[in-house]
C-alpha cells in the first residue's frame, strides 16, 4: 500500500513533538545528573575527600622503649633486654609446611606450636607475619638468619623485654609487667591505642605499675599508605616515640640483696629507713619469687608452687601485712603517758607478775613479776605491769592519738601495691566495727600491742625513725625520676619533748646494750655503731587460763603456724642515728631469739656499708658470723653471676 | 509497506556513501571510546594490559562494523528487522540451555573470539522490531487496543526470557527503551496512564512478595534494593560497594586528584573499577570538571541522533534513530545514578567506556543502524 503524503505528514509531526518531549526530559534527567555530581563533589567534596583519607591512611604505633628502674647509686634492678622471635610471612614462604619443617630442625617448635601457628596463618591476610616461634635465643635466631635462603618468608624479628636481674631481690618493690589483660583497659577511661598492641607489656603490680605513666613513656607512629585489603603500599612519614622515663629508687641494692639472702626462706621481713629523709634502703620480704616468670607468663605449675607455699612468697609482708606489735608498741605507751603528764620517767610502779583489772587477771610475761620498775628498767626488761599501769593513768585515745603522731594507722605513700592502713583502735572505732563498747580490758592489751592493734613492718620502722629524730620523717622510695630528684622532707618536729624522748632513747638503748636488756645478745660492740632497740614477740593465739596453769607451752613445741610473731626495732649509732630498721620473723618465736639478730646483722651492714669487721660483733658470735658471712657472699656471687649472664 | 517511495536516486551508492557518513558522531563515540580507554589504562596501574589494550582493538572491530552496518542500505535493514529480532530471541531461549553463567547474572554463548550476550543483541533487535512495526502499522490503528497489546507483546517476551537469567539491569532496560518506543510512535496518552498506575500497583506487589513462596525477585535484588534505600545498612557488605564509589567521587573535588592519583580506585577501595564503576575513577582522577565533560561528550551523541532524526522524513528511520539514541541514554543514565548513589546497583555498564566487548559492538552495530538511516535518509 502506498502511503498519502497527508498520512506521511501526520506521522512525522507526530514523531518530532514526541521526540522533542523525550528529548527535553532527558536533558532535564542528564541536568539533574550534572546537580548530583556537582552536590557530590563540589559541596561535598572535603567531607569525601576526608572518608578516602580515612581509607587509605593507616596509623601504626611504634612501641616506646620501657623506662629502667635503677637504684641509688645507678645499678640497674629492672632492665629491657632485646626478645627474639621468629615470624613466618604466608605468602613468601609458598610452601609453608616445607618451610616449617626445615626451621624446625633448626628451632625448637613442637607441634602446639606449628599448629597455633598455621591456625593463626590461615586467619590472617597472607602477607602479614604470624610469630611461629617466641622467646628464642640467640643462637636459634643465628642459624635461622644463616639458612635463610633455603627458609623463605621467614623472618626473625626482636622487640625488647622486661628483665629483672636480681630476680627474687627486688620482686616485692619493683613487681612486674605481663601482657596487657581485658582487666587492665577496664581500668583506663580511655586507653591510650598503645596499650592494644599485642604483647605490649605493662607495670602489674609494684613500683611498675604504681610509675606506669612515667616508665611507659610515648608511642611513636609510623603512617602508612594500605589498599583494601589492608596491605601496606608504603610509609608515609613517622614521628618517633619517647621512651619512657627512668626511675630511680632509694634502694641500696647491695644491702637489699644482703637482707634477701640473710632471710633465706624464714618467712619475714626487714625495713631499713634512712633517718636523713627518710629514704628507704631496703625494704625485703621473704621468701620472694622470680618476676621473670610473670613477665614471660608464669606457667601453672609454677604458679601453684608459689600459690601453696605457707610462707606465702607472692605476699610482699613488708607493706601488706600488719601484725600486732607486741612489746615495739611500749615506747608509744609510754610517750603517751610522759607527753599527757600523768607519770614521769623516774616514777615507779610494783610489778607482782599480774595485774587484775575489773576482775580479770592481766599477766606480765615474767610470772614472778619483776619488782619495782621505772621507764628505763621496764622496757629494757620489758616489763607488761608498768605498761598496764600507764595505760590504765592515761587511757586508750591519748595511746592512740601519740600512735598516730608516730606514723601508725596511717597509709603511708609509697608506690608499692596494697600498702596497708594497720589498725590504731580507739573507742569509737570499736563501737563501729565491733559494735561493742570498748572497755579497760581494751586499754591493757593495747598498752602492750596486742589486741586490736595492728602495724606493718613499714610503719615499725617509721615509728622507730620518728622517735630516733623527733621529726614526722616518712618513707621515700623513689629518689629521681627522669633525672629529677624528686622532693627531699626532713619532716616537721612532731611537738614531744625532747626530754622524754632521749629518755625513751635511752631506755631502748639499754635494751641492747644493758646486760639485762632483752637484747643484749644482739648487742653491737664498736663503740661508734651501737644500736638502740625494742624486742617484741606478737601471739598469734591466746593462752586460755588452763593453759596457764599447766604452763605455757614452749614456742618450739608448737607448730610452726601457731608460734608467736618475733619483732625487732632499732636504730643506730646511738650517739648520731642515721638509720632505723624494723624486722618481723613470722612464726619466729621470741624477738630477742629470732629477729633482733637480723637487725644487727642488717643495721651493721648498712652502716659499714658492706660486711662489717667481725670485731663489731661480740667475741662468742665471731666464728659463727665469719662462716655467715661466708655463706651469704657465696650465695649472693653465685646469685649475681646467673642473673647478669641472663640479662 | 516499500522503499520505492524514497528518492533512490538521490540516495548516494557506492563509496561515495563514506562521505555522506554522520562525521560528528563517529567522532564522539571515539572521543567517549577514548575517554574510556584513558581509564583503563589508569585502572590498571599505568598499563595497557589487562583492559586498555583489548578495548581498543574491540573497538576498531566496533567501527568497522558500524561502517558495515551503515553501507548497507537502510530498507534492507528495515525488511529484516523482524527476522532479528526472532533470531535474537532464538538466541535468548538457547542460552537458558547451554549458555554459561558468570558472576551470578548475564548468561552468554561463547563464540570463541568473544562472548556473545544475546540479551546485549536483544537490546537493539527490539529497537528495530519496533520500529519496523510501527512503520507497517496504519497511523489511524496506532492506538487501537489489538495492535498496542501486539508491541507489548513483542517487549515482554525478550523481557521476561532476560529477568529469569536473572539480569535484572537488561530487563529494565528492555522494558523502559520498549514503553518509550510506544510513545515515540504516538500510542494514546492513556496507555501510558495505565501503565504507570499498574506499574506502581506492581511494585509493590513485588515488595509485598517479599518472604512469601511467590516471591517475585531473588533475594539478593531485594538485598540490592535495601542497600540502595539505606547503604549503611551493610556497610561492609553490599552497601561497602556503594559507600566506597560515593567516597571515589566525591573526594575528586573541582578538578579531581590527577591522572593515575586517585587513591580509592588505585587502591581496590574502589569495586569493579574497571567495569560498572568506571565513572567514579574518572571523577576521583579529573573531578567534576572531567565528570561533566563525558556527560557533555554523551549529550552531544544525543543531540546529533535527534537532530538526525528529526531531519529523516522516512518513519521507520526516524524512529530507530530516536531509538538507538534514546537505549544509550538509558545505558549512561542508569549507570551513572547508579554510581552516583541515585539508583540500586542492577549492573549497567557505562557505554563505550566500561570494559567489556558484547556491549560495546553491539552499540556501534547500532550506530551503524543510525548512519545508515542517516546515509540513506529520503531527500
Amino acid at each position: 500500500m502506498k502511503r498519502t503524503s497527508k498520512e506521511v505528514a501526520e506521522s512525522y509531526a507526530r514523531v518530532s513533538r514526541r521526540g522533542m518531549i523525550l528529548g527535553g526530559l532527558q536533558l532535564g534527567f542528564v541536568g539533574l545528573l550534572g546537580l548530583r555530581m556537582r552536590h557530590m563533589q563540589v559541596d561535598q567534596a572535603d567531607e569525601f575527600r576526608l572518608l578516602a583519607e580515612e581509607n587509605r591512611i593507616n596509623l601504626r604505633l611504634i612501641p616506646p622503649s620501657r623506662g629502667q628502674i635503677f637504684d641509688r647509686n645507678g645499678r640497674i634492678i629492672a632492665a629491657n633486654e632485646p626478645a627474639y622471635r621468629i615470624t613466618m610471612v604466608r605468602e613468601d614462604a609458598e610452601d609453608v609446611d616445607a618451610v616449617m619443617a626445615r626451621l624446625a630442625e633448626l628451632v625448637e617448635l613442637g607441634p602446639d606450636d606449628i599448629e597455633r601457628a598455621r591456625a593463626e596463618m590461615a586467619r590472617s591476610a597472607p602477607f602479614l607475619p604470624v610469630t611461629v616461634a617466641d622467646r628464642v635465643s640467640w643462637e636459634a635466631v643465628s642459624r635461622v638468619a644463616v639458612n635463610a635462603p633455603a627458609l623463605p618468608g621467614v623472618v626473625p624479628e626482636v622487640g625488647l623485654s622486661r628483665v629483672y636481674p636480681d630476680r627474687e631481690t627486688f620482686a616485692h618493690v619493683v613487681g612486674y609487667v605481663g601482657p596487657v589483660s581485658e582487666r587492665d583497659l577496664a581500668r583506663y577511661e580511655d586507653p591510650e591505642p598503645v596499650l592494644r598492641i599485642p604483647r605490649f607489656q605493662i607495670g602489674k603490680v609494684g613500683v611498675e605499675r604504681n610509675y606506669e605513666e612515667q616508665l611507659r613513656g610515648r608511642a611513636g607512629a609510623k603512617r602508612v599508605e594500605v589498599n583494601a585489603v589492608g596491605r601496606v603500599m608504603r610509609e608515609l612519614d613517622r614521628r618517633e616515640g619517647e621512651a619512657g622515663s627512668d626511675v630511680q629508687l632509694t634502694l641500696d641494692s647491695d644491702l637489699q640483696n644482703y637482707v634477701q639472702a640473710r632471710l633465706g626462706e624464714e618467712s619475714a621481713s626487714v625495713v631499713v629507713m634512712d633517718l636523713e629523709h627518710g629514704d628507704l634502703l631496703a625494704i625485703a620480704s621473704a621468701p620472694s619469687y622470680d618476676p621473670n616468670k610473670f613477665v614471660r607468663g608464669i606457667s601453672v605449675a609454677d604458679y601453684s608452687v608459689y600459690r601453696e607455699n605457707e610462707r606465702r612468697p607472692l605476699a610482699s609482708k613488708t607493706v601488706q601485712d600488719a601484725y600486732p606489735p607486741g612489746s615495739t608498741f611500749k615506747m608509744v605507751t609510754a610517750l603517751a603517758a610522759m607527753d599527757a603528764g600523768v607519770v614521769s620517767p623516774n616514777d615507779t610502779v610494783w610489778c607482782p607478775g599480774h595485774m587484775t583489772v575489773s576482775g580479770r587477771r592481766f599477766h606480765c610475761w615474767k610470772r614472778v613479776g619483776h619488782g619495782h620498775m621505772n621507764l628505763e628498767l621496764s622496757l629494757r626488761e620489758s616489763c607488761d605491769v608498768y605498761y598496764y599501769d600507764l595505760a590504765l593513768k592515761v587511757g586508750i585515745e591519748k595511746i592512740a592519738e601519740t600512735a598516730r603522731r608516730l606514723g601508725l594507722g596511717e597509709v603511708h605513700g609509697i608506690p608499692m601495691s596494697a600498702v596497708t592502713e594497720g589498725l590504731i583502735p580507739d573507742k569509737e572505732w570499736k563501737l563501729r566495727n565491733r559494735d561493742a563498747p570498748w572497755v579497760v580490758g581494751d586499754t591493757v592489751n593495747s598498752s602492750i600491742g596486742q589486741g586490736f592493734v595492728l602495724s606493718s613492718p613499714l610503719q615499725q620502722a617509721v615509728m622507730t625513725a620518728r622517735l630516733a629524730t623527733g621529726r614526722a620523717i616518712s618513707p621515700r622510695l623513689v629518689k629521681s625520676v627522669d633525672g629529677i630528684e624528686t622532693p627531699r622532707d626532713p619532716g616537721e618536729p612532731m611537738g614531744f619533748n625532747e626530754n622524754h624522748l632521749r629518755q625513751l632513747r635511752q631506755a631502748m638503748f639499754s635494751v641492747s646494750n644493758n646486760r639485762r636488756g632483752t637484747a643484749y645478745g644482739s648487742r653491737i660492740i664498736d663503740d661508734g655503731m651501737r644500736m638502740a632497740g625494742k624486742t617484741g614477740t606478737s601471739q598469734v593465739r591466746n593462752i586460755t587460763a588452763a593453759e596457764r596453769a599447766r604452763g605455757v607451752v614452749r614456742n618450739e613445741d608448737l607448730p610452726w603456724k601457731r608460734r608467736d610473731h618475733a619483732l625487732f626495732v632499732n636504730f643506730a649509732p646511738y650517739e648520731q642515728p642515721q638509720i632505723a630498721v624494723s624486722v618481723v620473723v613470722e612464726h619466729g618465736g621470741g624477738g630477742s631469739a629470732a629477729a633482733a639478730p637480723i637487725a644487727r646483722d642488717v643495721t651493721l651492714q648498712a652502716l659499714y656499708k658492706g660486711d662489717p669487721p667481725l670485731e663489731a660483733y661480740p667475741t662468742k658470735d665471731r666464728d659463727r658470723i665469719r662462716e655467715q658471712q661466708q655463706r651469704l657472699a657465696e650465695e649472693r656471687e653465685d646469685k649475681m653471676r646467673d642473673g647478669r649472664s641472663r640479662a | 509497506m516499500s522503499y520505492l517511495e524514497y528518492s533512490v536516486k538521490t540516495v548516494p551508492s557506492g563509496w561515495r556513501k563514506i562521505l555522506y557518513l554522520n562525521w560528528p558522531v563517529v567522532v564522539l563515540l571515539t572521543a567517549v571510546a577514548g575517554v574510556g580507554f584513558l581509564m583503563l589504562y589508569s585502572v590498571a596501574g599505568g598499563t595497557l594490559q589487562p583492559w586498555a589494550e583489548p578495548q581498543m582493538k574491540r573497538y576498531l572491530l566496533g567501527l568497522v562494523a558500524m561502517f558495515v552496518v551503515a553501507l548497507v542500505p537502510i530498507w534492507f535493514w528495515r525488511n529484516m528487522a523482524f527476522v532479528i529480532y526472532l533470531g535474537a530471541l532464538g538466541l535468548l531461549v538457547a542460552v537458558e540451555f547451554v549458555g554459561s553463567v558468570g558472576m551470578g547474572a548475564q548468561r552468554w554463548i561463547d563464540l570463541g573470539f568473544m562472548r556473545l550476550q544475546p540479551s546485549e543483541l536483544m537490546k537493539i533487535a527490539l529497537v528495530m522490531a519496533l520500529a519496523a512495526y510501527y512503520d507497517w502499522l496504519p497511523l489511524r490503528r496506532t492506538s487501537n487496543p489489538f495492535f498496542v497489546a501486539l508491541p507489548i507483546a513483542l517487549i515482554l517476551i525478550p523481557t521476561f526470557l532476560v529477568i529469569t537469567q536473572p539480569d535484572l539491569g537488561t530487563a529494565i532496560l528492555l522494558l523502559t527503551a520498549g514503553g518509550l518506543m510506544m510513545f515515540l510512535a504516538g500510542v494514546h496518552w492513556a496507555y501510558f496512564g495505565i501503565v504507570i498506575a499498574a506499574g506502581a500497583a506492581g511494585l509493590s506487589a513485588v515488595f509485598k512478595s517479599r518472604g512469601t513462596d511467590w516471591q517475585l525477585l531473588k533475594d539478593y535484588q531485594f538485598r540490592r534494593i535495601d542497600t540502595f534505600l539505606d547503604p549503611s545498612t551493610d556497610p561492609l557488605g553490599a552497601g561497602y560497594h556503594i559507600t566506597q564509589a560515593k567516597i571515589a567521587m566525591g573526594s575528586g573535588g573541582w578538578t579531581g586528584r590527577g591522572f593515575m592519583q586517585g587513591t580509592q580506585s588505585r587502591l581496590n577501595f574502589l569495586p569493579e573499577k574497571h567495569t560498572d564503576f568506571i565513572f567514579n575513577t574518572l571523577a576521583e582522577e579529573f573531578g567534576f570538571i572531567g565528570g561533566m565533560s563525558l556527560l557533555v561528550l554523551y549529550v552531544l551523541i544525543l543531540v546529533f541522533c535527534v537532530v538526525s532524526a528529526l531531519q529523516n522524513k522516512d518513519r521507520f528511520s526516524s524512529l530507530l534513530i530516536l531509538g538507538v539514541g534514546l537505549t544509550f541514554f538509558l545505558f549512561f543514565a542508569v549507570n551513572m545514578s547508579m554510581v552516583m548513589g541515585l539508583a540500586p546497583v542492577v549492573g549497567v555498564p557505562l557505554p563505550l567506556v566500561s570494559y567489556g566487548g558484547s556491549a560495546m559492538l553491539v552499540l556501534m552495530i547500532a550506530f551503524g543502524l543510525v548512519q545508515s538511516a542517516h546515509i540513506h535518509r529520503p531527500r
